[in-house]
């Protein structure tokens, strides 16, 4: 009987040690969600943040917008959400899921057109996609990838969007173009910039045309399913920063002042 | 209408295919390791069921080596011209490789149940090894190997991960039922996720009705 109360008390015990450490932290946390294409950027920008603020522990969830936007929609407990495109958060605006007075725009990219590093075919504008070396082209799914979007919006723009169609190989956010593009499997992708200059075995041939990349934002918004609106809001305004602004510039995005 | 269809066909060609070649070659292997007593046994029994049991996304990634631009595969396919990677011979390379495992396993299973006194007969009585094979050894193994087949082909079916790594996703070649599942699930388009949902569940549940009605079916020894 002694033998079986102490082993009750030792796991009671344990319990309580357990659920102490747990609760020890009194740390903030800020939940953000950022598109695929800013994976290193706020990755750095996030390290940042911590190093000057050592109570807040910022987890970052990277994906096509369109996949956060889903999450989003589905409950997630996400405090600030950085789309690739409008269209994202303009559906959770309608949803009544953005704070309000909280939406920003925060930067500007560019949409290229990139071929692997070796690529022989001589591929110089989104025209040449068309010709017959070209046997695959990979953009993001146009319906949840803004980069793809972009995409769809170029090839819509100079008519070739019909005649690409059995070319092009579809990818779930603009990191996975990147790979396919790099590892040669296919010809030709489309991506921003700031993917390209990530790595070190595309080449980038051509820019998208200028009414296409201006209408490139990356708007910032608080969502309303975030625990702690104070450091969440701290956060979006480290975003603006100069510090921020810096690393921003480094990736080639372009901050919008 | 053309987005249901399309992942549908697709699925179903790659499938067919797959069976068709898991089937004989599941057969054949299972034949001859029915019968194979040299100490590499159980090792190359490992290897034959290895996709059974490793992550789709390894298996992927493997397919992906062998054939990608660097992989020997691939630079062999090259010499002729060809490629494999985001194409639909790929979807059937990945549904053949998921499957045979399944159909490997269950055929050697019911050629070793056969008992060789039996095939033995067969061959005192002057039937060559083709013979034996054909007229003895598979109709007494059938509901075994038929069973096997019925697995093999719903595991195709359900093949998610290593397509979408091999093929890619291009609607209207590569897009089977899965992947086109969960892209329309990314899209947000549950409407179109839950319509095809439903008919892998219908193709699911006519397999596994064949499957319960050949694991019924089972022969004895034949009596003389």
């Amino acid at each position: 009987m002694q033998s079986k109360f102490t082993s009750y008390m030792s796991i009671v015990l344990l319990l309580v040690v357990l659920l102490c450490i747990g609760c020890s932290a009194p740390a903030a946390t800020v939940n953000v969600s950022a598109a695929a294409s800013l994976t290193d950027v706020i990755g750095e920008v996030n390290a940042l943040y911590q190093k000057e603020h050592s109570n807040v522990t910022i987890t970052s969830n990277f994906a096509a917008s369109g996949v956060l936007q889903q999450q989003i929609e589905n409950g997630a407990p996400v405090d600030v959400f950085i789309s690739a495109s409008p269209k994202q958060i303009d559906a959770l605006q309608s949803k009544g899921l953005i704070v309000e007075g909280t939406q920003k725009d925060l930067l500007c990219n560019k949409v290229v057109l990139i071929v692997p590093g070796d690529s022989t075919l001589d591929i110089k504008s989104f025209n040449d996609l068309t010709g017959d070396a070209v046997k695959k082209v990979s953009i993001g799914d146009p319906d949840s990838v803004p980069a793809g979007q972009y995409a769809r919006d170029i090839l819509n723009q100079f008519d070739i969007m019909e005649t690409l169609k059995p070319k092009l190989v579809l990818a779930g956010n603009v990191r996975q173009v990147l790979q396919y593009v790099e590892s040669s499997n296919v010809d030709a992708g489309i991506v921003f910039l700031t993917d390209a200059r990530i790595s070190k075995s595309v080449k980038v041939v051509a820019d998208a045309p200028y009414e296409i990349n201006k209408k490139v934002v990356y708007p910032v918004a608080l969502i309303k399913t975030g625990k702690d609106m104070a450091s969440a809001s701290a956060y979006e305004a480290f975003l603006f920063s100069e510090e921020a602004g810096a690393i921003f510039d480094k990736y080639g995005f372009t901050v919008i002042k | 209408m053309d987005s249901l269809l399309s992942p549908l066909w697709i699925s179903l060609s790659t499938v067919f295919t797959a069976t068709v070649i898991t089937f004989f070659a599941g057969i054949a292997v299972a034949r001859w390791m029915a019968r194979y007593e040299g100490r590499l046994r159980n090792f190359i029994d490992g290897i034959l069921i290895l996709p059974l049991v490793l992550p789709p996304t390894v298996v992927g990634l493997g397919l992906l080596m062998l054939f990608g631009k660097n992989g020997p595969m691939g630079q062999l396919l090259l010499l002729f011209g060809t490629t494999v990677v985001f194409s639909w011979p790929a979807t059937v390379i990945t549904a053949t490789v998921v499957s045979f495992p399944l159909m490997y396993m269950n055929a050697r299973g019911a050629f070793e149940q056969v008992d060789i006194s039996i095939e033995n007969a067969a061959r005192t009585l002057g039937a060559s090894e083709w013979r034996t094979f054909w007229s003895v050894t598979l109709p007494l193994a059938w509901p075994g190997v038929a069973a096997g087949a019925v697995m093999a082909f719903a595991r195709a079916i359900g093949e998610f991960g290593a397509t979408l790594m091999l093929a890619g996703y291009i609607p209207g070649k590569t897009a089977t039922l899965p992947v086109a599942i969960y892209f329309a699930v990314q899209d947000g388009d549950m409407h179109q996720a839950l319509v095809l949902v439903v008919i892998v569940l219908i193709i699911v549940f006519i397999s596994l009705s064949a499957l319960a009605y050949f694991k019924g079916k089972t022969y004895k020894a034949i009596t003389i």
